[in-house]
């Protein structure tokens, strides 16, 4: 390809693209973080997620600053309209998701103090499918890679799918015993967020497509 | 593009006619002289000095005298004139006392050459005891088509853009090195076809050089610029009015002679320009 | 971080066309090795200021100035300050693009060739179409005539010609409005890569292109200057009302 004659707005395109695959590894950290804060019962762990979610804000106000600028100054139009206007919603989703692993976190210190009434073992894989998909909404948004966003639609399945068992089970437990209901409402919580997050990953997914085609549409119902 | 209607062939019409009126008398004139003087012009006519009271022989001085003659006026007239248009254009400001100067060009070129003659023998010849002399008539010459040449030379300065001379003046020129190295050269073509104009006048007048330079018979060279000349125009003149008995075929062959001689003159002036334009465009 | 000194020191600058007051009260201070630009509508006085820095209204009869304007530490408008010397710290690119109807060699060699210059030219022309982007569209044919450079390619050689006089500062009147939207692009970024070496001051009608090369933008309205700043803060959140309106195009 020819070099490009705007290379200082490429450059300046190319700076909040990396910026926002550094939010996105954070928030994804944090979830894998808060996920073994739960199933290790870590409360300094637990207490580092929480503190994380400063930094993310930070880039989040940032990239969204970048945003604007490119706006202002560079007068966007097509396709790198597309890219800012898609980056710019997509920040709010990962930020959201950041929030929610920040959830999950203070859940983790509240259940850290309790004995467990049954393994944690669905919770873990489906925060690993959950933080899979975040991984590979942010590599779909950096390659632009619209197949790479179908094949998560499969993920997304089987998220909700294991949502729906681990609903099922604790309903189960706590039919059985009521005693230890507020423990398994705090697992249902953890298991809701993560499902959240798993929407949100959805989500940029979709603005990826936006982006690429400019076409807007649901991915799944 | 043929015109439509009986109004545009009525112009058209009209406007054909001119130029043949224009280019019919020019044709003619050659046509005259071209038959009428061929047969005398040849080699030795135009090599050798008149002998017989000027009936045989040929005209070399005169042709020399004149070639002589519109070199002078030009060393004389064109680094004035150009020097002058420069200040006029360049340096002056657009004054009451630059619309002077003006009028004063333009009303001098408007002086009859016989006047000019006058002046020169009262100021050069005369005055300044230079005597009857190449220089004098050079230099009453040069006075004659220096308004010419001022002329020309502004309006060709004027036309250079003032873009050339900003873009010099911001590299950190002066004035000066931006009139001399881009102002001049891209005037230059529009100098020269003042100069031409003027080399025209200058060879073909009789009345200035009349009293100031101009030799009845001097069948030599001259010896120095305070030296008589002969010239053609005056002696065209007296050899058509003054010398009785001199054959037609002579009288008009001189006459052909200067023509051709101013022709070569102003084309030599205007290969030079089309050169320079040449040069300049690549 | 804003703490360089001033290149261009502009104090209570007042500019007169004999009776009509085309500046007014001027006060600005520009940066060195950064863009600044200046919009503002038809008029107003913007192409007038830029060319007070290098003193090129002296050739208008009839103007009048008071104020300072220092450059490099120096009033230019002292009475013991060299205009010649003057031009040459501070370049200047036109509007049109005006090359000389020479070769290009000799066009990008007319500033060192005044000032005496005759040996090392050849590396300086090297050294000065390199940087304008120009050298390899025209290392073949340097002895041809500069006019028969496209409109985009003789606007480069103009700004390597005045690069050639070795400047620190380099005034832009308009640079690209008469040129396409490729060439335009082109010499934006040319100037992001020139303000390395040099300090840049452009004056534009086309605001966007203020938005995307300038660092610093002024707006000028009837002879003042009513903002001065970031240009992202001019451009997202100006202070003055009628900096707003100009930029969203509700005036001008």
């Amino acid at each position: 390809m020819t070099e490009s004659i705007r290379k200082t707005f490429d450059e300046q395109l190319s700076d909040m693209q990396q910026e926002i695959v550094c939010m996105g590894s954070m928030v994804e950290q944090m979830v894998h973080h808060a996920i073994k804060a739960l199933s290790e019962r870590d409360i300094e762990l637990a207490e580092r997620v929480i503190r994380m979610d400063d930094a993310v804000d930070d880039l989040d106000i940032s990239i969204e600053g970048r945003c604007m600028r490119m706006l202002a100054l560079q007068q966007p139009v097509a396709r790198d309209l597309r890219t800012i206007g898609t980056s710019m919603k997509i920040i709010t989703d990962l930020e959201r998701m950041g929030d929610h692993a920040v959830d999950i976190a203070k859940l983790a210190r509240t259940l850290a103090e309790q004995p467990l009434f049954k393994p944690i073992v669905d919770i873990p894989k489906m925060a690993a499918v959950a933080q899979k998909m975040l991984r590979e909404s942010l590599q779909a948004f950096v390659n632009r890679d619209i197949d790479l966003v179908q094949k998560m639609v499969a993920d997304d399945d089987a998220v909700d799918a294991l949502y729906r068992r681990i609903y099922d089970e604790i309903v189960d437990y706590m039919e059985k015993d009521p005693g230890i209901i507020r423990q398994a409402i705090i697992l249902l919580r953890v298991a809701r967020f993560l499902e959240r997050i798993a929407d949100h990953a959805t989500n940029i997914g979709e603005r990826v497509i936006f982006m690429e085609t400019g076409v807007l549409e649901e991915l799944n119902i | 593009m043929r015109p439509r209607g009986t109004g545009e062939w009525l112009a058209y019409g009209l406007l054909y006619l001119s130029i043949v009126l224009v280019t019919l008398p020019v044709a003619a004139i050659f046509f005259i002289l071209v038959s009428r003087g061929y047969s005398a012009v040849n080699w030795e006519f135009l090599s050798s000095a008149p002998r017989m009271g000027m009936r045989a022989g040929g005209i070399f001085p005169a042709i020399m005298g004149t070639l002589l003659l519109v070199l002078g006026t030009i060393a004389i007239a064109l680094p004035l004139g150009i020097m002058a248009a420069i200040y006029l254009s360049e340096y002056s400001s657009r004054g009451r006392l630059n619309r002077l100067i003006h009028l004063a060009i333009v009303n001098l070129a408007g002086v009859p050459s016989v006047v000019y003659g006058l002046f020169g023998l009262g100021a050069f010849v005369l005055f300044l005891k230079i005597g009857v002399s190449l220089l004098a008539g050079c230099l009453t010459l040069a006075l004659m088509i220096l308004p010419v040449i001022i002329t020309a030379s502004e309006e060709a300065l004027q036309a250079v853009p003032q873009s050339f001379r900003e873009a010099s003046l911001a590299l950190g020129a002066t004035r000066w090195k931006t009139i001399w190295n881009v102002v001049l050269p891209s005037a230059l073509p529009g100098i020269l076809t003042g100069a031409i104009l003027g080399v025209s006048r200058a060879a073909g007048e009789t009345a200035p050089i009349l009293f100031t330079a101009a030799a009845f018979f001097l069948p030599r060279l001259p010896r120095s610029i305070f030296d008589q000349v002969m010239a053609l125009p005056y002696h065209l003149y007296i050899i058509t009015t003054q010398v009785p008995n001199i054959p037609q075929k002579v009288q008009y062959g001189t006459a052909l002679v200067l023509v051709a001689l101013v022709l070569l003159i102003n084309a030599s002036a205007i290969v030079l320009r089309s050169y320079i334009r040449w040069r300049r465009s690549w | 971080m804003e703490t360089a000194a001033c290149i261009i020191d502009v104090n209570k600058l007042n500019f007169y066309y004999g009776k009509f007051q085309a500046l007014k009260d001027i006060t600005l201070c520009l940066k060195p090795h950064k863009i600044t630009a200046f919009i503002g509508p038809s008029g107003c006085g913007k192409s007038t200021f830029l060319r007070t820095l290098n003193r090129m209204n002296d050739l208008i009869a009839g103007v009048r100035i008071n104020g300072k304007v220092l450059i490099d530490g120096r009033n230019i408008y002292a009475p013991d300050m060299d205009v010649v010397e003057l031009r040459r710290r501070v370049g200047m690119v036109f509007q049109r693009p005006n090359p000389f109807p020479m070769s290009i060699y000799d066009n990008v060699t007319y500033a060192p060739r005044m000032k005496g210059q005759s040996r090392g030219l050849d590396d300086l022309v090297e050294r000065t179409l390199v940087r304008a982007a120009l050298w390899d569209e025209v290392k073949d044919k340097l002895k041809v005539s500069a006019l028969s450079l496209s409109g985009g390619q003789q606007q480069r050689l103009c700004i390597a010609r005045a690069l050639a006089a070795d400047p620190g500062i380099l005034l832009m009147d308009e640079p690209c409005s008469s040129l396409d939207p490729v060439s335009t692009l082109r010499i934006e970024e040319l100037m992001q890569d020139l303000k390395s070496e040099y300090t840049i001051i452009i004056v534009t009608h086309n605001m966007q292109q203020a938005a995307r090369v300038a660092d610093y933008t002024g707006f000028f309205l009837s002879g003042e200057l009513i903002e001065f700043g970031d240009s992202n803060k001019i451009f997202t959140k100006p202070d003055d009302k009628r900096t707003e309106g100009y930029i969203t195009g509700r005036f001008g």
